[in-house]
């Protein structure tokens, strides 16, 4: 009955919620360290969906029979081109703004969004494109007449989510890189005394979010199979809405606060309206950076002169 | 220093090399692979042709960057980024009292030579200055990025198109209503939104932008969602500019004797909003001289030392959010008695990034500047017509440019001197 419906929509909302979680780390991480909304993020993540289509379309033509072999180096030169599209926005679009006025790197983050999503339609054209179902195939739990539908892709973004989380959570912790990062966020100038060269440690972050943002890009594209040069504007927007939900700063917070977002905007869409969801979302966002913007897991954040 | 004045060819084309690789990688998927259904289509030479232009970019200004004169101005760059406001000279050219006269009179008398097209143009125009002018309160004047603010201008489009509809109002009536509604929308949602984090406020406002536009959208019984509405056109002390009357007046011709033309209804159009627009540039240049605007302008350059100094940093910017809505609710309501028609597809998050270009174009808080941008921004593309494909990323790179090379834009501020006698200048 009912609870199938719940435990259905639940389990939709946790597979967008990774996707929102993976997009939010790049939001976090940046605005942990340099205190900036990365408003390009979100067509960072667009540029990864168009990369995954192309990237697997060059390597069918070469003739590739083995899926997992096709998909895993699609994964891995999507990442790394991506990642190099954020360290490229970094260097030309917020390095030269360092110390420059507070509005300044916003305005410049907006530019640069305008930038991607145009030299994209430029360049593959408005239409929608597509890539062909790879991976089909569904799990059902309960009975014959109701039950819960897990498809085989479903589990694989859940999984790869957890997996990509896993990882970074491990190079941030336990890793020499790791920790600069974290004595760069604690206090920028302290660290660059210390010697740790904090340009570059704030490029990593940016090719780190990227790279995070390219993992959920490929895993959409395989899911849903469809997307244009707009997609990142409202995905980016759900993004920075689960980061602060998390807690901005906080890399647990930002996969929390995704999961978070995901379900209840899966159980919204399914008890109350579908065509609200989005209007749901940004609310939750106005309403959370109301009554907690230190979110669930963040520190309340402390003005300093 | 004599060691350091070679120019190191080696260096450069290291740079010109490493930055062309990376082009490479960036731009070879995306632009030199174009999908075609589930394949490629060939297109490598264009991203070689594009990493070829960077590498070679790069290398120029790497030999340029080390040359004296380059050291010099890439040092004066990086400090140039100090004080924000320089005070105006207090001396006068000698016509320049005649400046604004001549300039008030060339506007009145624009429509009377123009086409209806061009005049359609130049009113569309217009309704972008009045955004600009609207949109610099609150983010050149008071520092707040607002990124919905498109929002404000919605509301005011379908406050006329919905009073006419539900309530049989007319243009006169509905536009201070217009203005009003949308200045206590700017503060129901900035009341609480203001108090927070400033680079929160971008993300809220572009949050409430779309909330604003998909409820338009949803809301298929009211506002007709994606079907749009229709929207009166102004009237002349109850003449219309129809063929016939529809809002039980007389028709404008008919009651002068002269013939029909459409013209007549965009002169009538064009001449009360360069009237508006004229108000509003004096209204924002007083308003920028007393307390209120020069606690906007402090409060954008240092919030904590003015919340010291006893400024209520919720309530001036409350001021200042309200004021920009409501000049965003007048524009929005020329802008559908112009159309004549509206739906939510003309209030995108695109519209409130245009905006945002000329304001930031037109130099943060510069009134001349966002006049100038506005026109510029709307006209020049429609000159250009071959190049409407990259409309969008001029404006993007334009922004992104302007930002590393001048923040505080174009044309700075400039704040009025004080001689002893009194206001000069």
């Amino acid at each position: 009955m009912d609870s199938y419906i719940i435990g259905q929509q639940l389990l939709n909302g946790l597979t967008l919620g990774s996707i929102y979680g993976l997009i939010a780390i790049g939001y976090t991480m940046v605005y942990g360290i340099i205190g900036m909304i990365n408003f390009a993020h979100g067509d960072i993540y667009m540029i990864s969906a168009y990369l995954t289509a192309i990237i697997l379309a060059v390597i069918f033509s070469f003739g590739v029979t083995s899926l997992p072999f096709a998909l895993l180096v699609t994964l891995l030169l999507t990442m790394v081109i991506t990642g190099v599209y954020g360290w490229a926005i970094e260097r030309v679009a917020y390095r030269p703004l360092r110390g420059s006025t507070r509005l300044a790197p916003l305005i410049s983050a907006i530019g640069m969004s305008l930038v991607l999503q145009n030299y994209v339609q430029v360049s593959q054209g408005a239409r929608n494109q597509g890539i062909p179902i790879l991976i089909d195939g569904v799990v059902r739990l309960g009975g014959e007449e109701q039950f819960v539908q897990i498809t085989h892709i479903q589990i694989l973004i859940v999984l790869a989510s957890f997996i990509g989380m896993g990882v970074l959570t491990y190079i941030i912790q336990k890793t020499s890189l790791g920790r600069q990062c974290r004595a760069t966020q604690q206090d920028q100038k302290m660290a660059a005394i210390l010697g740790i060269n904090t340009n570059r440690i704030i490029s990593t972050v940016f090719v780190i979010g990227s790279a995070m943002a390219a993992l959920a890009g490929v895993l959409v594209t395989l899911n849903y199979g469809s997307f244009d040069f707009y997609i990142g504007f409202i995905i980016g927007i759900k993004a920075f809405t689960a980061a602060v939900l998390g807690g901005i700063g906080s890399l647990p917070g930002a996969m929390l606060g995704g999961i978070v977002l995901g379900m209840s905007e899966g159980l919204f869409a399914g008890f109350v309206s579908a065509d609200y969801k989005d209007v749901f979302a940004f609310s939750l966002l106005v309403l959370v950076l109301i009554f907690r913007p230190s979110g669930l897991l963040g520190k309340p954040e402390i003005e300093k002169v | 220093m004599s060691l350091q004045q070679k120019i190191s060819l080696r260096k450069a084309l290291i740079d010109g090399f490493w930055s062309g690789l990376l082009a490479l990688v960036i731009f070879g998927p995306i632009s030199g692979l174009v999908l075609q259904g589930y394949e490629v289509r060939n297109e490598l030479i264009r991203p070689l042709l594009m990493a070829l232009l960077v590498g070679g970019g790069r290398f120029l200004v790497s030999c340029f960057a080390q040359s004296e004169k380059g050291k010099r101005y890439v040092d004066g760059l990086a400090g140039k980024r100090g004080a924000g406001v320089t005070v105006a000279s207090l001396k006068k050219g000698k016509y320049q009292y005649l400046v604004i006269p001549v300039l008030i009179l060339a506007g009145l008398c624009l429509p009377f030579v123009l086409g209806k097209y061009w005049l359609t143009v130049v009113i569309l125009a217009l309704i972008y200055v009045l955004l600009g002018l609207g949109l610099n309160i609150v983010v050149g004047l008071a520092g707040m990025l607002d990124l919905g603010y498109v929002a404000f201008y919605a509301v005011g489009a379908y406050t006329l198109a919905m009073g006419a509809q539900y309530f049989h109002l007319g243009f006169w009536t509905l536009l201070p209503i217009a203005g009003i509604g949308a200045a206590l929308f700017g503060a129901l949602l900035g009341f609480p939104v203001l108090r927070m984090h400033g680079d929160y406020l971008a993300i809220v406002t572009l949050g409430f932008g779309e909330i604003i536009r998909l409820v338009l959208n949803n809301l298929l019984d009211i506002t007709g969602g994606p079907n749009g509405a229709s929207a009166p056109p102004p009237t002349l002390f109850g003449l219309e500019f129809t063929r016939r009357a529809k809002q039980g007046g007389i028709p404008f011709h008919e009651y002068f004797h002269i013939s029909y033309s459409p013209t007549y209804k965009y002169i009538f159009i064009y001449l009360v909003l360069f009237t508006i627009v004229c108000l509003m540039i004096l209204f924002v240049t007083r308003l920028k001289q007393m307390p209120m605007g020069r606690a906007w302008e402090a409060l954008r350059e240092d919030e904590i030392a003015c919340r010291s100094l006893g400024i209520n940093h919720v309530t001036v910017k409350l001021s200042a959010f309200m004021m920009g809505a409501m000049v965003g609710g007048t524009a929005g309501m020329f802008f559908a008695t112009y159309q004549g028609f509206i739906n939510p597809s003309s209030f995108t998050f695109f519209e409130s990034a245009l905006i945002l270009a000329i304001v930031v174009l037109g130099g943060l808080g510069s009134t001349v500047g966002v006049i100038i941008a506005a026109l510029v921004l709307t006209i020049l593309p429609e000159v250009l017509r071959d190049f409407a494909e990259y409309r969008v990323l001029m404006f993007g790179i334009a922004m992104v440019l302007m930002m590393v090379w001048k923040p505080r834009g174009l044309i700075r501020i400039k704040r009025r001197a004080f001689n002893a006698k009194g206001v000069t200048s």
